[in-house]
Order: C-alpha cells, then sequence, then structure tokens
C-alpha cells in the first residue's frame, strides 16, 4: 500500500508516489463508471457521511455518488457554519455522528484547519472536502487525472492558474502537487487576490493575462466568489472580466492544443467566456466525471487503510 | 519576623554579588557577608539567583466576569508560582474597568487573597467605546496606575489625544493597544509565508505600526507618555527608537512569546500559538531580542490571557486569542540569558527594575536595604515538565504546557513572607 493514512487532509503533505497512487487506482473505477452497471461491493455495509457545514451541492453530489457507487451507506449532513455555534462544537457534531458507527466522513468546513482538526480527534477516516482557504485535496486530484489523460504525461507541462489564488484552497492543492510532480505552474490574478508571499508557492507570479496565458499546456480559471467584492479587491465584476476573465483571443496565446479547466461552477462570462467555456477546448465537463472516479478511488483507498 | 536568605547570588539591574538577604517583617533590613545573625526562619539559595520580585505590566486576570478562565486568586497563585509579585491587570473584565467601583472592589479582593500587589489598568474610554474617556483622577485615588482599552485600540485620535493629555495631569500613562482594525479585518495570524501556505486571513505587522506611528505622534503632540503594549514586529521598534530619539516620551513592552517563537509554530494550526498581536516572521522575533538587548525595549510583560480549553479547542479561525504567560516568563526570559541575548542584570532591569520606575513604586524592583521584601529566588538549572500539577491558573492554553522547561521560581517571598514555593525543590 502506497498510501496507508488515515485520513486525506491535503496534498500538501503527500509525497509525488502517493499522489500518483491515487491517480493510477482512480483509473480503474473510471473504467466501472463507463460500464453497464457502475456499481462495486466495496464499501458494503460502511458508513459514509458527507458532513458538509458549507454549502456546496457539486461536490457533495460528487461523493455521494461515488460512495454508492461503491455500495456504502452515504448519509448527507449539511448545516452552515454558523447554525452548528449554538452550543454544540464541531468536534461534538462530529462525534456524535461518529457514535452512529461510521467509518468516513467526507467534510466540508470553511475553516481552514477544520479538517485536519476533525481527522485528529476522532476514530474515523475523514476526507477533506475543502476547508476554509486550505485545501480540496479531491479536486486537484481530479485536475490532474483530467490532465494526464489528455496530455499523457504531467511532468514538464506548462500550467496557468488564474484568478483569486489568495482564497483558493483549489488553487493551493493543485500548487503543491504540480510542483511535486514536476509541473511548471504559473499564477495570475488581480494583485488584491495574489498572496504577498506567494513565493512560497514556488511558482511564477505573472503580470498580465498573456504573459499568464503564452506558451500554456492547462489553463485553469478559479471561480471569483462574487461576494469578495464587499471586501473591495476588485472594483467591479465588468472589470474583473475585462482585465483577468479568458476570452477566445487570450487563448490564441497558449499552445495549440491547450485544455482549459474549471473547478465549477463557472460564472459565465465573468472569469470565463462562454465561447471558452463550451469550445472543443474546455474539459470542464471530464473534470466532472473524473471527480467520481477519483473520489471512488480515495474512498476505497481509506477503507482498505481501516482494515489494515 | 526575621527571614535570612543565605548563600545565593543577588542580582541587581546594575550588579551581582554573592550574600545573604535579611528580611525584617516586609522589608529588607540588611545585605550580609555572614551568618551571624538570629532569625526565626532561613532559605539557602545555594546555587540560586536571587531577585526583586517580578513586575507584570500587562495581565489579564478575568476578574470580574469570566471568572471561570481566571480570577484573582488563581491568577494571584500563577504569579507568584512565576516568581511576580505586582501584577497590572487590564481593564477588559465585564463590567469593564471604567470606574474607581470596580478599581476599588478589584484592590480590596486582592488585599484579602495577599499574594501580591495588584495595581489596576484603568480603561482608556468609558464603556470602551473610545469615545468619552474615564474618570482618571478618580481612578487612580482608587488605585489605578494607568490607563488601556488593551484588547481594543482607541480609534479616534481626538478621544487619543485626550487621554494622554488628561492622563499626564495625574503624573499617569496611558497603554496603547496598537491595532488599525481596519487593516486585515477578521485576522487571525501573522500575514506570511506561513498564512499563505494555510491559506488563513493574515494580519500584515502594518496593523500594528499605522497605530505605533498615530500614538507616536500623539504623544509628540501632548507631551504625555505613551506606553507601547506587545510589539510585536521590527518595523514598531523601529517607529519607538525614532520618537525615542526625538525625545518622544515613550516606553513599551514585549511578550515572552514575541521573542521566543515565529509564526512557523502554527503549521499544525494549534490554536495554543494564536494571539494578538500574533506570532510574527524570524525576522520579528530577532528584532525584538535585538531590542531586549539594546535597551530599546523597556519592559518584558506577559499578557497573561487565560482561555478556557473548550474555548479553545474549536477551529483555528474561531479560538480567542491569548496564552498563559505568568509561568513561562521566567524559563523564557531566563532562555533569553542562556542564548547570550541578554544579561541576568539585564534580566532584572526588564521584568523588575524598570516597571518599578515606570510606574514609580520607590520601594520595588531592586533587593537592597530599605527596599520592600518582594522577592523571587530563581534556580536557573531546575529542569521540570510543566504540568498540570504545577500551573495554578484554571486555563491551560499555554502550548508549553506538558512541555520540559528548564528555569524556575522557587521561592517567592512578598512583604517578607514566602507565598510560593517549588513543589519538589530540596533547598533546605
Ligand atoms: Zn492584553
Amino acid at each position: 500500500m502506497v498510501y496507508n493514512k488515515k485520513d486525506l487532509i491535503g496534498l500538501r503533505e503527500l509525497s509525488k508516489e502517493e499522489i500518483l497512487y491515487f491517480l493510477d487506482s482512480a483509473q480503474q473505477f473510471k473504467d466501472l463508471n463507463n460500464s453497464e452497471i457502475k456499481k462495486d461491493k466495496l464499501l458494503h455495509g460502511k458508513t459514509v457521511i458527507n458532513a458538509f457545514f458549507e454549502n456546496s451541492t457539486r461536490t457533495r453530489v460528487s461523493f455521494e455518488t461515488a460512495a454508492k457507487r461503491l455500495a456504502a451507506d452515504a448519509i448527507n449532513f449539511s448545516s452552515s457554519s454558523s447554525s452548528v455555534s449554538k452550543g454544540e462544537t464541531l468536534v461534538d457534531t462530529i462525534k456524535n455522528m461518529q457514535s452512529m458507527k461510521t467509518d468516513i466522513f467526507v467534510l466540508r468546513h470553511s475553516a481552514s484547519g477544520a479538517a485536519s482538526f476533525v481527522a485528529n480527534n476522532i476514530d474515523a477516516s475523514v476526507v477533506n472536502a475543502g476547508d476554509g482557504a486550505n485545501e480540496h485535496p479531491t479536486q486537484a486530484l481530479l485536475d490532474l487525472f483530467t490532465i494526464k489523460e489528455h496530455k499523457g504525461t504531467l511532468e514538464g507541462l506548462n500550467v496557468s492558474i488564474i484568478g483569486d489564488i489568495l482564497h483558493s484552497r483549489v488553487a493551493r492543492s493543485n500548487i503543491w502537487a504540480m510542483n511535486k510532480l514536476g509541473m511548471n505552474v504559473r499564477i495570475f490574478g488581480p494583485a488584491t487576490m495574489i498572496p504577498k508571499y506567494s513565493e512560497v508557492f514556488n511558482c511564477k507570479v505573472c503580470k498580465t493575462m498573456e504573459e499568464a496565458v503564452e506558451g500554456s499546456d492547462v489553463i485553469i480559471m478559479m471561480r471569483i466568489q462574487l461576494e469578495r467584492q464587499n471586501e473591495s479587491l476588485v472594483p467591479s465584476i465588468r472589470e474583473y472580466s475585462k482585465f483577468f476573465g479568458l476570452n477566445k483571443e487570450r487563448i490564441k496565446l497558449s499552445n495549440k492544443d491547450a485544455i482549459i479547466m474549471h473547478p465549477g461552477p463557472i460564472n459565465r462570462g465573468v472569469e470565463i467566456n462562454s465561447d471558452v467555456a463550451d469550445s472543443q477546448r474546455s474539459v470542464i465537463l471530464d473534470q466532472v466525471e473524473n471527480g467520481v472516479a477519483i473520489r471512488m478511488a480515495v474512498l476505497n483507498i481509506l477503507n482498505q487503510n481501516r482494515k489494515g | 519576623m526575621r527571614l535570612l536568605i543565605k548563600n545565593g547570588t543577588i542580582v541587581n539591574n546594575d550588579n551581582t554579588q554573592k550574600a545573604n538577604v535579611l528580611i525584617e517583617n516586609d522589608k529588607i533590613i540588611d545585605i550580609i557577608n555572614h551568618e551571624d545573625v538570629t532569625v526565626d526562619e532561613t532559605i539557602n539559595a545555594e546555587g540560586m539567583l536571587i531577585v526583586p520580585g517580578l513586575i507584570d505590566m500587562h495581565v489579564h486576570f478575568r476578574d470580574p466576569g469570566y471568572e471561570y478562565k481566571d480570577d484573582l486568586e488563581s491568577g494571584s497563585k500563577a504569579a507568584v508560582a512565576g516568581g511576580v509579585t505586582t501584577c497590572l491587570p487590564m481593564a477588559n473584565t465585564n463590567p469593564l474597568n471604567d470606574n474607581r467601583s470596580i478599581t476599588e472592589a478589584m484592590i480590596a479582593k486582592s488585599k484579602n487573597i495577599g499574594l501580591i500587589d495588584l495595581l489596576p489598568i484603568g480603561a482608556i474610554s468609558k464603556g470602551f467605546k473610545g469615545e468619552s474617556i474615564v474618570e482618571m483622577g478618580d481612578m487612580i485615588e482608587a488605585g489605578a496606575v494607568a490607563f488601556s482599552d488593551d484588547g481594543l485600540p482607541v480609534t479616534d485620535s481626538s478621544v487619543m489625544r485626550s487621554a494622554l493629555e488628561y492622563a499626564s495631569s495625574f503624573n499617569s500613562f496611558v497603554i496603547s493597544h496598537s491595532e488599525d482594525c481596519c487593516l486585515a479585518h477578521r485576522g487571525v495570524m501573522n500575514e506570511g509565508e506561513i498564512s499563505t501556505i494555510l491559506g488563513l486571513k493574515g494580519m500584515p505587522s502594518e496593523k500594528e505600526e499605522i497605530m505605533v506611528a498615530r500614538d507616536m505622534l500623539l504623544a509628540k503632540l501632548t507631551g504625555g507618555h505613551i506606553h507601547i503594549a506587545h510589539v510585536s514586529s521590527e518595523w514598531s521598534l523601529k517607529l519607538i527608537a525614532l520618537a525615542k530619539k526625538e525625545g518622544i516620551n515613550v516606553t513599551c513592552e514585549v511578550a515572552p512569546h514575541h521573542f521566543s517563537f515565529t509564526d512557523k509554530k502554527l503549521l499544525t494550526y494549534d490554536t495554543n500559538y494564536k494571539m494578538s498581536p500574533p506570532l510574527r516572521s524570524q525576522r520579528d522575533m530577532e528584532a525584538m531580542r535585538e531590542g531586549l538587548k539594546n535597551g530599546l525595549v523597556d519592559v518584558i510583560a506577559t499578557d497573561h490571557a487565560p482561555h478556557h480549553s473548550d474555548e479553545k479547542f474549536v477551529e483555528f479561525e474561531k479560538a480567542p486569542f491569548g496564552i498563559l504567560g505568568l509561568q513561562t516568563l521566567v524559563p523564557l526570559t531566563l532562555k533569553l540569558v542562556e542564548d547570550n541575548v541578554i544579561s541576568l542584570n539585564k534580566m532584572v532591569e526588564l521584568t523588575s527594575y524598570k516597571p518599578a520606575k515606570l510606574l514609580k513604586l520607590e520601594n520595588k524592583g531592586k533587593i537592597d536595604k530599605g527596599m520592600l521584601a518582594d522577592i523571587a529566588i530563581l534556580d536557573p538549572n531546575l529542569e521540570y515538565i510543566y504540568d498540570d500539577n504545577l500551573n495554578k491558573s484554571k486555563s491551560k492554553n499555554s502550548p508549553l504546557l506538558y512541555e520540559k522547561l528548564k528555569g524556575a521560581a522557587v521561592y517567592t517571598i512578598k512583604n517578607g513572607n514566602v507565598v510560593y514555593k517549588f513543589p519538589e525543590c530540596i533547598t533546605k
């Protein structure tokens, strides 16, 4: 077993081998998902709770589908972080659900560090489905899986990650993993959304959209949180799309076979124009498809680790 | 009642000598080189350092209002277990210490406990609202010694101006909690490489420095004495250095955690390292050490801030700011001595002599004939685990709890009475 930890919290702490192991084992589940009977019994009799303290229909449905295709009993719990604050703590809530003999928690929470905090205090396994601005490991794994599928390789590829890097757990997980896998990452976005100390990412910080896109093999557009406008990070959506959005013209600077990715849900016309989102180069729906396979792989590996 | 402390090394801010200390009632009546005296009790301080009782200018005792975190009794016990005999509690109690009756009640309760001298710091503004200043004269009469809205900055510059001017008419001073709250609102740690890695909202050091700069300028304007609490950044010290050079009436303090740790400690999201101002970069930590060494920093103060375990056992963002400090003051400061950052004499200056001077406490801050017998006897080599048995606070929010520490107060003497004895010490 290449990966033998109880939980999957983030890719920063994983080795190259561990990351590749997740990608490799996802392939069998992708094949399964493409077959007539999309079901295996690997998690039969196991209970998986999707504990979502922050809204995300897409990620939850993806995890739920993954768990059910492995024959686990998948239960959804959702609550906003604030409603839990009426006396009961996060750990109390989780421990309560653990008492119902839960094997794996899929945890989404608005606080960075929440996943490791919970994982360190319970016996059940925890899959981080996004914690604050820290990590979203399964999203990055599905991104990597999709890239590998389209490019045949990962090492040496030029990847541009564009948008709100400061608040993005998807960007962080991708950056940590891509550095380990020998990919060349550049980041770009309005200066208010690029961390001042971005040298820790060990990647190039671009000054213009053109510089960011030029010669790129993979372009990952980050979702912009429209509500962040209140923090005066960007003056208007209009201006954001003008200077930081991806359109047909800008794509011409990238490599001919460059692919366009987005963790979804996209704000059409803001970070990405419809003519790009729906173009041949867009692999956004492949990402969604691969997400289920990646999550099946993750659930299966953690479940096997629980036996050992 | 006569007490002799023999065979120890007396460390003052300006000298070190091997001599015996003779105490009668609450005073040091002589420093002698023989043992030829009749006494009721003797303490053998062989291998120990005899220092003036430590004065902590910045503590939170949570009494009244949040006694489950600490109250005046548990706070006093933690103080003397840390060699501290005089404490200045901040005003952010509930009710706030913004009027004479609260000050009086705190002092009366503390006198009744009888372990330490409590010199309350009054609020600057009524209700901590930052709008109108408190009745400083009345509160000083009741025993308050300085004024601070610590925990919150005074945002309105004209209110801060008034506070500085008005306090000066009573020969008192104002303590600034320097924070520009609008900058990095809801930040939870230092903004830097570590916050970038962790995806936590950072507070840039400018958040502190902007307010330090303003308060330097207001001190210039008013001639009032401003004391900057818990300085944590290199540039804050640069600004203070400039102000001092220009003759502005400013002093400052640094907390042990800011000269001992950096924000790297937060990599595991340990809420016991969450404090405000936050742990900062290596560069900032080294600036604190340099400032302690070169005399720019006037005082070491702990910012002892107890919080209940349940409050800290939450997601990092939700945890309150602050850590315990009183019982780790001695080991962390002795570490500075061991690291050759400061001398033992300097340590005494920073933890007792200078605070006494700032507070105009004529009979404290020195081991000398005629001084009050407030004394800490330190064993700089004692190694021990700081555990629940030793911890006297009701709270446990110290990242050093259950860690091995070196150096402790083995005896604490207040007004000539032994008020604390390290449990396993074999000094007799
Ligand atoms: Zn404080």
